[in-house]
């Protein structure tokens, strides 16, 4: 979406993100098979894949919430994968949104959305609340600030989920397949939300099924295939034109299914 | 709703019920001998209030319901570092687990009134300066703690385990540490979802300050006992155990209510 971090030969000396190499296993399950990937600031980049291609794992190594068995992360440069990191230091940075939203039950909306910036940012209360008050505001749920998430719709607990992430003021957002839980109503609601995101300037790794928002809302876009990216490109060039046979066919499943 | 004719069905079979259940008990033989060593009149008001040679019986409830209250603000925050420390992840904590483990399981395998004889009879006999020198309520309190403390970590360990583990995940990826994710998001959950086990446990603490009366202390439980020696009656046990389901009965209400306005909170959404 940014033109001048369209493609990676476009990039400036320091990558927002760099995945190098990196392996991860569950047992004898390999998910992660070497593992190797450039985000360069504001660039928004999808990765898309079949159910277990490990795109969920990806995202949750970047954010250190899986460790990685081998290989290494670099936000700006610092490698977070290293002994001895502050992890907390470095997921106030990386914002996480998950499918099945994780909010706070017991929290109000404002409470879920202040959490971070007052405990971790050390906010004050009436700034973390001016604060959230703005998100609200831009997510469109102002009048929803009260309410416990129980009482919110599926596609409206994720935007507000979006919201806490945004909080933190991160120089990253990963989300991890954020419509694959909600109705088909309100997918659009919170991917029209991503795509403001994009446009107003965010670096974004986006797992997701949804192949008319990648098409749309890409810079890059990567197929996982068994814990390996086998091919990215422009998002014109992979739906279009997908050069490798895995690709080619794990589009046609996506057309046959009537998602593309 | 019931209509008319139901409430006139169920207002009539309960009286044919009871009047049917009563007069089996009181043609029963032997029902006037029950009635006359159980629920005398004079007995029972005599016991309540007290005589010139025993005390009250209600008089001496209010022990109960102090060392009720002191035992349970030591058990609700000494149960939740037991709990907590069990699950502290790490190499390094591995003795702390350890120790909450045995723990647990040593006090919740021994009886209480053993507890009460070690402690109340046992350690008097040490000459320690400081805990040798305490009064029987306090040991009966420092039992009370120790065992109950063991059954309510393990209430708190249940709820805190049941949070599923992507509240952990949310909390930790907004970069809260491990400790700022429990105090949080984990703990205000879990103890929430176990307040009705948590209040079934307490039920049971009021019920078991009665035998710190092995110790000498004049609860409800011995004031009764001693009625009943003196006077060869034994309505004042009737007036104790009256008392001791009085007791319970506020909190459980209570407990409902707790869980009700949670509901309702939630439900309402607007205030907090």
């Amino acid at each position: 979406m940014n033109p001048s971090a369209a493609s990676p030969a476009s990039l400036g000396d320091e990558p927002a993100l760099r995945v190098d190499n990196v392996f991860k296993s569950f047992g004898a399950n390999r998910v992660l098979n070497s593992i190797s990937v450039q985000v360069a600031p504001l660039e928004v980049i999808c990765l898309i894949g079949a159910s277990g291609s490990g795109k969920s794992t990806l995202l949750k190594c970047i954010n250190l919430l899986e460790p990685v068995d081998s290989g290494s992360i670099f936000v700006e440069g610092r490698d977070i994968t290293a002994p001895g990191v502050d992890v907390n230091q470095v997921r106030r940075r990386i914002g996480i949104v998950f499918q099945a939203f994780n909010l706070f039950p017991h929290m109000s909306v404002l409470q879920n959305i202040t959490l971070g910036p007052r405990r971790v940012l050390q906010m004050s209360p009436t700034e973390a609340d001016t604060r959230a008050a703005e998100l609200l505001d831009r997510i469109g749920l102002s009048d929803k600030k009260d309410e416990y998430p129980d009482r919110l719709s599926g596609g409206q607990q994720q935007r507000v989920a979006i919201a806490r992430a945004l909080a933190m003021n991160p120089d990253i957002m990963l989300l991890d397949e954020i419509t694959s839980a909600l109705d088909p109503e309100l997918v659009a609601e919170v991917l029209g939300l991503v795509k403001e995101l994009a446009l107003g300037g965010m670096t974004m790794v986006i797992a997701t099924h949804e192949m008319g928002f990648a098409r749309d809302t890409a810079d890059r876009v990567c197929f996982l295939d068994e814990g390996l990216i086998i091919e990215e490109g422009r998002p014109e060039e992979m739906f279009t034109a997908p050069r490798q046979p895995r690709t080619q066919q794990f589009l046609q499943r996506i057309i046959a299914a009537g998602r593309l | 709703m019931l209509g008319g004719r139901a409430v006139l069905v169920s207002s009539a079979s309960t009286i044919v019920f009871f009047v049917v259940i009563f007069a089996a008990i009181a043609l029963a033989p032997g029902a006037s001998i029950v009635q006359e060593r159980f629920l005398d009149p004079v007995h029972l008001k005599q016991a309540f209030l007290g005589t010139q040679t025993s005390p009250s019986v209600f008089e001496a409830l209010l022990l109960n319901v102090k060392m009720f209250m002191i035992a349970e603000a030591f058990i609700l925050v000494f149960a939740l570092v037991v709990a907590i420390v069990r699950g502290i992840p790490g190499p390094v904590f591995f003795p702390f687990r350890a120790v909450a483990v045995a723990y647990t399981d040593l006090f919740r395998g021994v009886p209480l009134i053993l507890v009460l004889y070690m402690l109340g009879f046992g350690v008097p006999g040490l000459g320690l300066r400081f805990f040798s020198s305490r009064s029987d309520v306090t040991y009966g309190i420092a039992s009370l703690v120790l065992v109950y403390s063991a059954y309510v970590a393990e209430v708190y360990r249940a709820g805190i385990d049941s949070i599923h583990e992507s509240q952990v995940a949310a909390a930790r990826s907004l970069g809260l540490s491990r400790w700022q994710s429990l105090r949080f998001v984990v703990l205000p959950q879990a103890i929430r979802r176990v307040i009705p086990p948590l209040l079934n446990d307490f039920i049971g603490l009021q019920k078991d300050t009665a035998l710190v009366s092995v110790l000498g202390s004049v609860e409800a439980a011995r004031a009764a006992q001693i009625y009943a020696a003196e006077q060869f009656n034994y309505s004042s046990y009737v007036v104790a155990a009256a008392l001791f389901v009085l007791l319970t009965i506020p909190l459980a209400r209570f407990t409902d209510q707790l869980i009700a306005r949670d509901r309702r909170r939630r439900a309402a959404g607007a205030t907090v």
